[in-house]
C-alpha cells in the first residue's frame, strides 16, 4: 500500500467496519422495541384483502415462525447480521414474496446514475466559480453574480425540487412532472429509452446541482484565497506566466486538494437529501422505494434500505480518505 | 486629514471612517445581523400571530376548501377574501395560521437538538481533549464511527416503528445525530490549547481539571462553538423536514415539512395550488438563507482574511 503507514490503514478498516456494525445494529433494534408486531400486520393485510381470516392463531403462529421472530432474540441477531453482510434482509413483506435484495438492485442503478452524474456536475462547476470568485481577473459579472447564486446553497434539494418542478414540469410542461421514464417507452438500450431516461433525470438532477454547487464554490472560496499569497504564485507571476495558466495550473490545482476531504464528510447529507429528491420526483430510485415501505409498513425493505444508503456513505468516505495521500503527495498519514 | 482639523470631510471619506468604525467591532457583521434578524422575523411571526390571528384556524375544516391567496383566482375562478389572506389548503386550514404555528415549531426542533447536541459535544469534546487515554480513544472512534451514518435513515427506520412522534421527541432523536462534529472540533481546539503558556499557568497554580476546562478553555472556543451550532441547527432542520416531508415527523401538529408532504400528496402541482406548498417552501428557505448568512457573518468574525473580500 505505498504511502499509507499499516496503523493508519487498521484504523480505518476499523472504523469502517465499527460504523457498519453500530448501523447494522440499531437498525435491528428499533423495531423490536416497538409494540407492533410484523406478523399482525401481515395478517391486518390478508384480512383486508379477504375480507376475513379463519384460523388467525394457527396463521400468526405460521407467520412468526416464518419471519423467524419466534426464536430467541440472540439467534436473531446473528441470523440478522450475517444476512447483512450478503445483502440478504429477507422478503418484502408488502410485495411478498420478492427478496429485499432484488428490489433494492433494481433501484440502486437509478439512484448512483443521478447521484454520479449531479456531483461530477456540482464538483466541476462549483469549484470553477469559486475559483473565479477569487481571481482578480474574472470578469466582474461573476463576482456579482456568484454571491447571489451562494444563497441557493442552504436550501435543500426537495424545496429546489419542488419550485422546478412547478414551473417546468407543471406550468411550461417542458419535463414530466414524475417517473424515471415514459409509461410508453419499453425499458432496454434503445434509443428512445435513453432519451427517455435523460429527460425524466434532467429536473432531478438539476434541482440537486443547483443547491450544492454553491457548497464546493464556498469551499474553494476560502481555498483559493490561501493559496493567492503564497510565494510560489506571486513567482509565476513574475516570471511572466499567462493569468490563465498560472490559475489553473498553480493555484487551483493547489486549492482543490481539500476539497475532497470536504466531499467525505458532506456525502450522507447528499445522499439523505437526494433520497428526498426521489421521492417527490417518484424517481424510480432508493427514495421512492424507500417512501413506499414506509406507507405500507414493510420493514425489511425500510431496514434493507437504510442498510446499504448508510454502507454506500461510510464506504465512500473510506475510499477518499484512503486515495487522498495518493492525490495529494504532501498529506502523510501521522500513524494515527 | 483627520476631523481634529474641523475641515468637512467628503462623502467618500465619511463613509470610510463609518466602515473602519464597523469593523472595529467584528461583531456587528452585516451578513450577521441580517441573518441574526431574518430569523428574528421567524420568531416574530409566531409570537405575533398568535395574538393577532386566530390559531385555531389551523383544524381542519375551519375554512373554505382551496381558497387562493388575496389578489389571485384559483381553477374554479374562486378569489382570494381576507378572512384568509394566504389562502387555504385542501383540507380547509387557512394557511396563515398554518404557518404561524407551524414556522416556529421547525425553528424550535432545529435549536432544542442542536442545544442538547452541542452540550453532549462540549461534554465528550472536553473529556476526549483533556483527559485522553482510553477515554480519548472510545470517544474519537464512537464520533469517527455516527458521523458517517446519515441521521434521516436510522430516524426513519425509527419513526416507521414507532408511529406518531412529538415535536420534543423528534429533537431529542436528532440530537442524538448532531454531536459528533461539536465533538471532533472541541477536541481538536484543546488538543491544541491544552500547550498554551496560560493553561499550563493554571495547571501549575493548582486549579481543579473542571475550573481549567470550563473557565479557562472554553471562553476562547465561543466563536467557534456558535459556527459550530448554527451548522448543526442546519442540519437538525434538514433532517427533520426529511421527516416531515416523507411523511414521518408528528402528525397532529402542523409543522412546514409536513404541509409540504399533504400537499404533494394532493397533488397540489397539478391542481395549480401553488400557496400550498409554495408558502411552507418559501418560509423554509427564509430560515436556511438566515443560517447560512450567520454562518458566513461568524466565517469573518473569526477569520479576518475573508472580511476584505465580502
Amino acid at each position: 500500500m505505498g504511502r499509507i503507514p499499516r496503523a493508519y490503514l487498521i484504523n480505518r478498516v476499523v472504523t469502517l467496519f465499527l460504523t457498519i456494525l453500530i448501523a447494522a445494529t440499531i437498525i435491528w433494534i428499533i423495531p423490536r422495541l416497538s409494540p407492533v408486531d410484523p406478523a399482525e400486520i401481515a395478517l391486518g393485510r390478508m384480512a383486508a384483502g379477504a375480507g376475513s381470516v379463519a384460523n388467525s392463531e394457527e396463521i400468526l403462529a405460521q407467520l412468526r415462525a416464518n419471519m423467524g421472530i419466534d426464536q430467541p432474540l440472540i439467534v436473531q441477531y446473528i441470523k440478522y447480521l450475517t444476512g447483512a453482510l450478503v445483502f440478504d434482509f429477507g422478503l418484502s413483506t408488502a410485495a411478498f414474496p420478492t427478496p429485499v435484495s432484488t428490489l433494492i438492485l433494481n433501484a440502486l442503478p437509478w439512484t448512483l446514475g443521478l447521484m454520479i452524474l449531479s456531483l461530477v456536475i456540482t464538483f466541476f462547476i462549483g469549484n470553477l466559480l469559486g475559483a473565479l470568485m477569487v481571481w482578480d481577473r474574472s470578469p466582474k459579472l461573476v463576482r456579482v453574480a456568484i454571491p447571489a447564486a451562494m444563497v441557493f446553497t442552504s436550501i435543500p434539494p426537495i424545496l429546489s425540487g419542488l419550485l422546478l418542478m412547478w414551473i417546468f414540469a407543471a406550468k411550461l410542461q417542458w419535463f414530466p412532472l414524475t417517473g424515471a421514464y415514459g409509461i410508453m417507452v419499453e425499458p432496454g438500450w434503445s434509443w428512445d429509452f435513453v432519451l427517455s431516461v435523460l429527460h425524466h433525470g434532467f429536473l432531478p438532477a438539476l434541482s440537486i446541482v443547483i443547491v450544492t454547487f454553491g457548497f464546493w464554490a464556498l469551499g474553494m472560496r476560502g481555498l483559493m484565497i490561501s493559496v493567492q499569497g503564497e510565494d510560489y504564485v506571486k513567482l509565476a507571476e513574475a516570471k511572466g506566466l499567462r493569468p490563465r495558466y498560472i490559475l489553473y495550473r498553480y493555484m487551483i490545482r493547489n486549492a482543490i486538494l481539500p476539497q475532497i476531504t470536504a466531499f467525505a464528510l458532506k456525502i450522507g447529507l447528499l445522499i439523505a437529501g437526494q433520497v428526498l429528491v426521489e421521492r417527490i420526483f417518484a424517481y424510480n430510485g432508493m427514495g421512492k422505494l424507500l417512501y413506499d415501505a414506509i406507507l405500507n409498513q414493510d420493514f425489511p425493505v425500510i431496514q434493507g434500505v437504510s442498510y446499504v444508503i448508510i454502507l454506500m456513505t461510510a464506504l465512500s468516505v473510506f475510499l477518499v480518505d484512503l486515495l487522498y495521500p495518493f492525490i495529494d503527495p504532501r498529506i502523510r498519514h501521522e500513524a494515527a | 486629514m483627520t476631523s481634529q482639523d474641523n475641515v468637512p470631510m467628503t462623502r467618500a471619506e465619511k463613509q470610510q471612517a463609518k466602515r473602519l468604525k464597523r469593523f472595529d467591532n467584528p461583531w456587528m457583521n452585516p451578513k450577521l445581523l441580517w441573518g441574526l434578524g431574518l430569523l428574528l422575523a421567524i420568531v416574530a411571526l409566531g409570537l405575533l400571530g398568535r395574538i393577532f390571528w386566530d390559531p385555531d384556524l389551523v383544524f381542519t375544516g375551519s375554512a373554505p376548501l382551496k381558497l387562493p391567496p388575496v389578489g389571485f383566482e384559483n381553477l374554479r375562478r374562486q378569489e382570494g377574501i381576507w378572512d384568509y389572506p394566504l389562502g387555504t389548503d385542501g383540507g380547509g386550514r387557512d394557511m396563515l395560521a398554518m404557518i404561524i404555528v407551524g414556522a416556529p415549531n421547525t425553528l424550535f426542533v432545529g435549536l432544542l437538538a442542536s442545544l442538547i447536541g452541542m452540550s453532549i459535544g462540549i461534554f465528550l469534546g472536553f473529556s476526549a481533549g483533556f483527559l485522553g487515554g482510553r477515554i480519548d480513544d472510545t470517544i474519537r472512534v464512537l464520533a469517527d464511527v455516527m458521523i458517517t451514518i446519515p441521521p434521516l435513515l436510522i430516524l426513519v427506520v425509527f419513526q416507521s416503528a414507532f408511529g406518531d412522534v412529538t415535536l420534543t421527541m423528534m429533537a431529542l432523536l436528532i440530537a442524538g445525530f448532531v454531536w459528533q462534529s461539536p465533538t471532533r472540533l472541541i477536541r481538536a481546539q484543546v488538543l491544541s490549547m491544552k500547550q498554551s503558556g496560560y493553561v499550563q499557568m493554571a495547571q501549575l497554580s493548582g486549579a481543579s481539571t473542571g475550573h481549567i476546562m470550563f473557565r479557562e478553555m472554553l471562553p476562547n472556543l465561543v466563536p467557534y462553538l456558535f459556527g459550530s451550532f448554527i451548522a448543526s441547527v442546519t442540519t437538525s432542520i434538514v433532517t427533520a423536514v426529511g421527516l416531515e416531508v416523507l411523511g414521518l415527523g408528528p402528525q397532529r401538529i402542523p409543522t412546514l415539512g409536513r404541509t409540504i408532504y399533504e400537499a404533494i400528496n394532493a397533488g397540489a402541482l397539478i391542481q395549480n395550488l401553488w400557496w400550498w406548498w409554495g408558502i411552507p417552501t418559501l418560509l423554509l428557505a427564509v430560515i436556511f438563507i438566515g443560517l447560512l448568512l450567520i454562518n458566513l457573518g461568524l466565517d469573518e468574525v473569526s477569520n479576518p482574511r475573508l472580511r476584505k473580500l465580502s
